[in-house]
């Protein structure tokens, strides 16, 4: 039986059609071969702007991936691509002091919503103080479409970003000032707890999503931004550099609404520098200067209802795809670059779609243009590699360099040509070049400048950190048991907790992790908080070179079995294990575990 | 400056923001004290459009229907079902309208998962107590047209279901309809037409609040009574945060 988007039935032959209405308007639109005008005057859209309901390019074919797929996502109305400049979200700046004054207990009295005292207060006392509020703002996405009312932190989504430094501790205090009740355009949940992703950080200010707090309470968050090891075996060396991250971001970890809160905007970057990773093309590794030449990109896609406002199928349980693709906030943006080097800091927000990232030279099809991955996670890899694409799940990052002065006078685009046509993962399909969706398109048009920032033919990072044995091995089944997520067949529950709960490992040790995947056709990107880990194999083989570092997301498909070598250091509590694509985690393929001081279980298959 | 003024006349050709605009409103500073802060009246933000672009006819829409109301009309179809004690009722009106409710889907001659589901179910609402029927409503949807209320009322009779939760059964195309538009659906067709993929799943939420979640029916019944709570905190407007919503003593600590 066949549907359209309103639960009507439809013929095998309109269903047909509205397939290849999905498949016509992305090539038309999506590669940009035909203007607003041309469509207007071939009669396939509307003066309001809809492409015209008929001819095989119906817009509401969109959402219907497949004919048993859900119902409610609508069609975005038309945007012109590529008409606005690209923002760069503000840095956000430190404050004097905050009152009332932090204290290791949570500030109860006060409205302070923490629910276990600070660990690490005292060892790593904050140099600086922040403080953020989550309010709904209006915030612009495209000319084409109204100013949408969104989750905000201070008015800016995506979010300002963090510029952080190791050994300087900071101190964040998050304010949820947004108001119970009905939400603007239907969804997003009004209590909120902020991970930093994927920062080394005590448990108590990690952002758990069983540690959410509500609207007019605050939350304390404490980051010591220090190497892992710092309290362990790297004690008095302050860490192990080998453990240096760069590009972290922080997301809203709502339980249950995860999903729901980070579509609405509650995302942003955290960049950790240090005397290598110093910000300046002059020093260190001499990676490209910041701000000017390196440069956050957060790519999202969305879908808008026919009113031109952000939707969200509240009844999805399989992952929303949309239709339009952001970077940093707006739909398809230009940039205007310097013909000479930058680094461009990618995450892929999602929620749930995998991407895989080309610079495509629409003057040059034929030829996958090369450029230099030199982080994976927010992680610098050993040294750069040489590229033609990055493949990321969701709340995967890469850091690239790509030298646009051999583009000078062009425009090109980052252009993602991995095919998915619903949550259950992509399709292995990779498009043709220029027949993918663009999300920025960069323009070399800025006057030449001079260039300081080093080779990265001839950059050398830091070592991967040492493996040693591990305590124990540990395997996670991620299964799917008539439409509910399970690890191992256990259930999320956010009372899995303290010295009692099913994943028990001791502070100070490693172990492995082998995660496996049951589920079937889905691919799930599944992330572990607090240390990054390393990927020794997948499926007994070695990994392709980008994920032989370090990470903390890794992609699980059907039947992989992934071998993960995991340290737990220098701070206790629980952290979460979850799947990154937003929607599965919320129902809730997620499960606690426990860094206990007294030690681990030696529970195999917890 | 080309660009600042071209800045000025974007930002005044959003309808909505430009008396504030030209009262000169100033974008708020966040103070000390949430209470102080107020939302933004205008974007902190606004990117430089590309030359000669203006703003499309959509950039001041205004919604035509509330959020509620688009919330009823694109999950809720006003479909007359039958209770198991042969009660016709409106699907909107009579189940969901101002309500919390926890939805699933069963059929009676389900042999494997649907007997765990309900009898976990049954545990949460044992556990929920004298709030099912009151401020709490139970629904579960026969996938099979042909279970009568009858049959519906001697399997809930057999679990020995309280009042307050109800069994729900129509015509094959209105329950069809109700699995999809509640999402209760599968991708790939051939697994979408075996009814056992969609029954594990358990949603529960506020119509007012517009707020609904989802968890797998057999969690643990009791962190599913605490998930519920958080919804019916949030609906009654005396919201619970996490040390208030769930039992576990010495969260986070060692």
């Amino acid at each position: 039986m066949y549907y359209n988007v309103f639960g009507e039935k439809v013929s095998k032959t309109r269903f047909k059609e509205m397939v290849n209405a999905q498949k016509n308007r992305r090539e038309l639109i999506g590669a940009n071969q035909f203007s607003r005008r041309d469509l207007m005057r071939m009669g396939l859209l509307s003066g309001a702007g809809y492409l015209v309901a008929k001819s095989g390019l119906s817009g509401q074919a969109w959402g219907q991936s497949a004919p048993s797929g859900p119902i409610n996502q609508p069609a975005s109305p038309f945007t012109r691509s590529f008409v606005t400049a690209m923002p760069v979200m503000p840095i956000h700046q430190p404050v004097a002091s905050l009152t009332p004054t932090p204290t290791v207990d949570p500030n109860t009295a006060a409205g302070e919503g923490r629910t276990a005292p600070h660990q690490a207060l005292t060892v790593f006392p904050p140099q600086k103080f922040y403080q953020t509020v989550q309010q709904i703002a209006p915030i612009f996405v495209s000319p084409d479409l109204p100013l949408q009312q969104l989750y905000t932190f201070d008015g800016f989504s995506p979010g300002p970003t963090y510029v952080a430094h190791y050994q300087e501790p900071i101190l964040v205090r998050n304010f949820n000032n947004i108001p119970n009740g009905p939400q603007p355009s239907g969804f997003g949940v009004p209590s909120v707890t902020t991970h930093l992703h994927n920062s080394h950080t005590p448990s108590e200010s990690d952002g758990n999503p069983c540690d959410f707090f509500n609207s007019g309470q605050f939350y304390d968050q404490h980051y010591p931004n220090q190497y892992a090891g710092v309290l362990s075996d790297f004690i008095g060396q302050g860490g192990d550099i080998n453990e240096a991250m760069s590009t972290l971001w922080y997301h809203d970890h709502m339980i249950g609404a995860t999903s729901q809160n980070v579509y609405k905007g509650l995302a942003g970057f955290y960049f950790l520098f240090n005397d290598h990773d110093t910000g300046n093309e002059t020093t260190g590794f001499r990676l490209p200067t910041f701000p000017d030449f390196d440069i956050p990109m957060m790519f999202a896609d969305r879908v808008f209802d026919q009113d031109g406002a952000m939707a969200f199928d509240l009844m999805n349980l399989d992952g929303i795809l949309g239709d339009k693709f952001l970077t940093n906030g707006v739909v398809q943006p230009f940039f205007k670059v310097h013909p000479r080097k930058y680094r461009l800091r990618w995450l892929n927000t999602g929620i749930s779609r995998f991407v895989q990232m080309f610079l495509t030279d629409p003057s040059n099809l034929g030829t996958d243009q090369v450029f230099f991955q030199i982080c994976k996670d927010g992680n610098l890899l050993p040294q750069p590699i040489q590229v033609t694409s990055c493949t990321m799940g969701v709340a995967e990052r890469a850091d690239v360099i790509i030298d646009f002065s051999q583009y000078a006078g062009k425009s090109l685009f980052i252009e993602n040509r991995l095919q998915q046509i619903d949550g259950r993962g992509p399709t292995d399909v990779v498009l043709p070049a220029g027949q993918g969706e663009n999300y920025v398109r960069i323009d070399v048009t800025l006057p030449k400048v001079k260039d300081n920032s080093g080779d990265p033919r001839f950059m050398k990072f830091y070592d991967l950190p040492a493996l040693e044995a591990p305590r124990i091995s540990r395997t996670f089944h991620f299964d799917r048991l008539n439409g509910q997520w399970s690890i191992n067949g256990i259930f999320m529950d956010c009372n899995d907790d303290g010295p009692k709960v099913r994943v028990r490992v001791g502070l100070n040790t490693a172990e492995h992790w082998i995660l496996s995947n049951l589920s079937g056709d889905w691919e799930h990107p599944i992330h572990i908080h607090f240390e990054e880990h390393r990927l020794l194999s997948r499926d007994r083989a070695t990994p392709p070179p980008p994920e032989q570092g370090r990470n903390d997301v890794t992609r699980v498909k059907h039947n992989n079995r992934n071998e993960l070598f995991f340290r737990f250091r220098d701070f206790h509590g629980h952290y979460p294990m979850h799947c990154h694509n937003l929607v599965h985690e919320d129902h809730a393929m997620m499960l606690l575990w426990f860094i206990d001081p007294n030690g681990g279980d030696n529970n195999q298959l917890p | 400056m080309e660009t600042t003024r071209r800045r000025l006349i974007q930002l005044a050709a959003f309808a909505p923001l430009a008396s504030a605009f030209v009262l000169g409103e100033e974008k708020k500073k966040a103070t000390s004290s949430a209470a102080a802060i107020s939302p933004a009246a205008v974007p902190k933000m606004l990117p430089e459009l590309a030359p000669g672009v203006t703003l499309g006819p959509l950039a001041n829409h205004k919604p035509s229907l509330s959020p509620r109301e688009q919330a009823h009309q694109r999950y809720f179809p006003d479909v007359t079902l039958t209770t198991h004690e042969g009660k016709k009722v409106n699907f909107y009106n009579d189940l969901i309208k101002g309500k919390i409710v926890t939805l699933n889907f069963m059929f009676a001659d389900c042999q494997e998962i649907c007997p765990l589901v309900t009898a976990n179910l049954a545990k949460v609402q044992e556990q929920l107590g004298g709030r099912v029927g009151k401020d709490i409503f139970m629904y579960s949807f026969s996938l099979q047209g042909q279970d009568s209320p009858a049959k519906l009322k001697a399997y809930r009779k057999a679990y020995n279901i309280q009042p307050g939760w109800t069994f729900l059964t129509g015509n094959l195309d209105t329950m069809e309809l109700l699995r999809r538009k509640l999402g209760f659906t599968y991708p790939d067709p051939k697994t979408d037409g075996d009814k056992t993929q969609h029954i594990g799943n358990f949603r529960f939420g506020s119509e007012p609040l517009i707020m609904w979640e989802t968890m797998p029916g057999m969690a643990n019944p009791r962190y599913l009574v605490e998930m519920i709570s958080y919804v019916e905190a949030e609906h009654q407007g005396h919201p619970k945060g996490a040390r208030e919503i769930f039992h576990s003593a010495a969260r986070g600590k060692g």
